[in-house]
């Protein structure tokens, strides 16, 4: 199904005081795939992300989402196929209840009260959050808040999902469940990470920022092996695959 | 400092209470606004030196803080900690009204103090009626009930907003202002140059809070119109509620119970 | 400043109730035309920013005092008049629910005095007047000081007239006015440099944010739509009012007249604080008064002026008869509200026993 195809062309973008964060990133991800996206910070992935929805528009190349490129009149199609899950949960849950902010999107979209209510309803069962419903978002756990916030933008019903560090400031077993719910869904999905043991544990295809252009793309076990590249990016091997400090103390 | 931190609890705290489920809680909002605002009106319409005619309206208070299972201790607190604006506006009244005006037995009292007494009960009745109706129903209820009573919805949203993000606010404030006073030694270090940087700092990330707000909103297809899918349906319990104490208010505001009462008891004395 | 219901009478109230509704919904549709849609939630966060910078203080030198930010005229120069009008009445709407910081019929009272004069006078009149379009740290700090200066001493004197006009408390124009202006003077100078401090940061930072409440307040690049909207509302409140006010006492406005000029009884007052203070002196030495036939005198009479007394308000009849009964009925309520309030706390949680 060719909507489902991300295909970004020569990429660049430069930030209004002329920093060029984006200098000529071209790749294809295919429907159902699992891309990671890791690099230092300032490498440029928040950035990029942005331009997975219109959020910021590319100064020269392009992007495609399925056959559409995304520009200013594409864009309410593009938010529909795209849904991007926000590093910081606060920012996404602005509304009183965490009902209202799931039904956020779809009222956006003109649905009516009844498949509004389908939506979100789904939505919060996908990512286990049904009991949440009419909870004020300010008094959910970092967890719940998470979850919440994905649910927002499930509800929208995207065929593509981004998300920028879904696993950070989470407690060991609420990150254990949410890679775990990850891995359930059929949704093409594009996660920017420091945790490069989940990335290790989600996401076949690896691609490697590096001031703004694209330093490696290819499986990821081959490149968390690659303790050459990974330390020119700012990064190092996933605690998994580093020595056991026990049996092999440094 | 201890003022942030007993904000946010103050607030949490009138929000857990809007939580509970019982009979005035579930009444329909609009019914709750506009009875506290009619109870307002009465209990302010009287007469300047009106003391007797006001206290039959307590049982309004009583009442519902009994229902809506509302601590009447933090409700006195409360009342006391906002009661000096008032209080000192008030005391004046008797410095400057003397002349007697009632007597009891030998004592003659005069206007002022008869006048401060009526300002410091409409004062206790008005603040409760304030604290029933957001302890009771929950900003989020109020505003509903605001907006399907014709407030402008963008005021309606601001508020909502305003409300949403007041925790996250002042928890960030709470954060900095710790930080700074860990670094604060001898009353140095709390002065206007770092109090304005503080602020500053903190404007600039509450714009940059925006930002991001912004665009998750773009992101979920917001085009500048907001919708709110939160029916509200009046139910006879709602209609009884409204029409029996605001018929209450009007009765008490035109006849002094409280006279009565008394007369009558004398009568049976007698 | 935040005005309490207690204080206030159902027309005065109501007539700023009115005043603040047609404000709020011109704001709003001002607002609605002009849509950026980026200011909802800048709206918003910037009102809980104003929250919870009103909770963070500053030592004042050589006071030992402390004060902190009210925020208004911030709100002005980053939204424009009509988004920080609406911010205002949110916080003071609020301040009043949780803190009762201001009481709800008052509300209206509060939100113009605290929101209106900064956002549809001060600001359009004096800060943008002095600042303009091509802003320097210099003309912020000047512009800033003076629109706070006189927003605040707007809203002090609208705090005045409010009180006045309710007829409940008994302070006279001229005290109350001695009282709160030369004390909001004082706030108005540090707000004003509050205020164009935070601006000066925010500014030097993001030049561009101050460009954010051109675009949102009305097309034209110098309207003085807000100012001329601030100045027609004050002229029809207090127009209304002082008619209102005539209409019910007749004698009220001669009254407040001499109020103002000081009383046959008393000397009137002369220049400056000595004869204000002097005068003030005079009202309070005033002997109590145990004339048992005062009572009767004003039941029949015109209220005299003078003795610092009534303006014609409807009177509680005083009779040693009436006052007992009074007594009896207040208790017997208190009693029985007290009655009432216990057994249905029992009924409706039992589990507190």
């Amino acid at each position: 199904m060719s909507h489902h195809i991300i295909e970004l062309e020569d990429l660049h973008y430069a930030y209004p005081d002329g920093n060029q964060v984006l200098q000529g990133i071209s790749f294809r991800i295919t429907h159902g795939e699992k891309v990671a996206l890791v690099g230092a910070n300032g490498a440029g992935k928040s950035t990029l992300l942005l331009q997975f929805n219109g959020c910021l528009l590319p100064a020269s190349g392009r992007v495609r989402i399925g056959e559409m490129p995304v520009t200013k009149k594409t864009l309410t199609h593009v938010r529909r196929t795209v849904g991007l899950v926000f590093q910081d949960p606060d920012d996404q849950l602005f509304m009183p209840l965490v009902f209202d902010d799931v039904a956020f999107g779809p009222l956006n979209l003109g649905l009516s009260p009844e498949e509004v209510e389908r939506q979100v309803m789904q939505a919060l069962a996908a990512v286990g959050a049904v009991h949440l419903k009419d909870r004020p978002p300010y008094h959910l756990s970092g967890g719940e808040k998470r979850a919440v916030a994905i649910a927002a933008v499930l509800s929208l019903a995207p065929a593509i999902l981004v998300m920028d560090e879904p696993t950070s400031n989470l407690d060991p077993k609420t990150r254990r469940q949410l890679i775990e719910l990850l891995k359930t869904f059929d949704h093409t999905l594009i996660v920017a990470s420091h945790d490069l043991d989940m990335v290790l544990d989600l996401c076949p295809r690896t691609l490697v920022l590096k001031e703004g252009r694209i330093a490696a793309d290819g499986p990821t076990g081959a490149i968390m092996q690659n303790e050459e590249l990974l330390a020119s990016c700012n990064l190092e091997k996933p605690l998994r695959l580093q020595g056991c400090p026990v049996c092999h103390p440094a | 400092m201890g003022n942030i931190e007993s904000s946010l609890l103050n607030i949490g705290y009138l929000e857990t209470l809007s939580y509970q489920q019982t009979p005035l809680h579930r009444l329909d909002p609009r019914v709750k606004l506009l009875t506290t605002l009619i109870f307002i009106v009465a209990v302010v319409s009287f007469g300047k030196y009106e003391i007797t005619g006001l206290v039959p309206f307590l049982i309004y208070p009583v009442v519902l803080i009994a229902v809506g299972n509302l601590p009447p201790g933090y409700l006195a607190k409360k009342i006391l900690l906002a009661a000096p604006f008032a209080f000192f506006i008030g005391i004046f009244n008797p410095l400057l009204d003397r002349a007697v005006l009632v007597h009891l037995g030998p004592v003659g009292i005069s206007g002022g103090w008869v006048s401060f007494a009526s300002i410091m009960i409409r004062f206790t009745l008005t603040v409760s009626a304030a604290f029933i109706l957001i302890a009771g129903t929950g900003l989020n209820a109020v505003c509903l009930a605001l907006d399907k009573m014709g407030a402008p919805r963008i005021f309606v949203m601001q508020l909502l907003f305003l409300y949403r993000y007041i925790f996250v606010l002042t928890a960030e404030a709470l954060r900095m202002v710790r930080a700074r006073s860990l670094r604060a030694f001898d009353g140095r270090g709390l002065g206007f140059s770092s109090y304005s940087s503080l602020v500053g700092h903190l404007l600039l990330r509450t714009l940059e809070r925006a930002r991001r707000i912004h665009l998750a909103m773009l992101s979920r297809g917001f085009d500048g119109k907001i919708h709110l899918l939160r029916p509200l349906h009046l139910h006879g319990r709602d209609v009884v509620f409204f029409l029996g104490w605001s018929g209450l208010f009007v009765l008490l505001r035109l006849y002094n119970l409280s006279q009565w009462g008394g007369a009558w008891i004398m009568g049976l004395v007698q | 400043m935040h005005m309490a219901d207690a204080l206030i009478s159902p027309a005065v109230g109501g007539t700023m109730w009115a005043a603040t509704a047609g404000l709020t919904i011109y704001s709003a549709k001002k607002l609605k035309n002009n849509l950026d849609e980026h200011i909802v939630p800048l709206m918003g966060v910037l009102g809980a920013f104003i929250f919870a910078a009103q909770m963070i203080n500053f030592t004042i030198p050589a006071t030992g005092s402390s004060g902190h930010l009210a925020g208004g005229m911030i709100l002005a120069i980053l939204l424009g008049p009509y988004a920080a009008f609406l911010v205002m009445a949110s916080v003071l709407t609020v301040q009043a629910l949780f803190f009762a910081d201001g009481g709800l019929l008052a509300l209206g009272c509060n939100i113009i005095n605290m929101g209106g004069f900064a956002c549809f006078i001060a600001y359009p009149l004096i800060y943008k007047n002095i600042v303009g379009e091509r802003p320097s740290q210099g003309r912020i700090l000047l512009g800033a000081m003076a629109a706070a200066i006189l927003s605040l001493q707007m809203g002090a004197f609208g705090v005045v007239l409010e009180t006045l006009f309710s007829g409940i408390s008994e302070l006279p124009f001229s005290t109350f006015v001695l009282l709160m202006l030369p004390i909001h003077l004082g706030i108005g100078i540090v707000e004003g440099l509050v205020t164009a401090a935070v601006v000066s940061f925010v500014w030097k930072a993001h030049p561009e944010i101050l460009a954010l409440a051109k675009s949102s307040a009305s097309a034209k690049a110098h309207s003085h739509k807000p100012l001329l909207i601030g100045l027609a509302l004050f002229a029809v409140v207090a127009g209304g009012m002082l008619s209102w006010f005539a209409s019910t006492h007749p004698d009220g406005l001669e009254w407040s007249i001499k109020g103002v000029s000081g009383k046959e009884e008393l000397e009137a007052p002369k220049e400056g604080v000595h004869g204000a203070m002097a005068w003030i002196q005079g009202k309070l030495a005033f002997l109590p008064d145990y004339d048992f036939k005062k009572p009767e005198e004003e039941k029949e009479g015109k209220p005299e002026e003078g003795k610092g007394e009534k303006k014609g308000e409807s009177w509680p009849e005083v009779s040693a008869g009436k006052s007992l009964a009074g007594i009896l009925g207040v208790v017997m309520t208190l009693l029985m509200a007290g009655a009432i309030g216990f057994g249905l706390r029992r009924y409706f949680s039992p589990s507190k026993g």
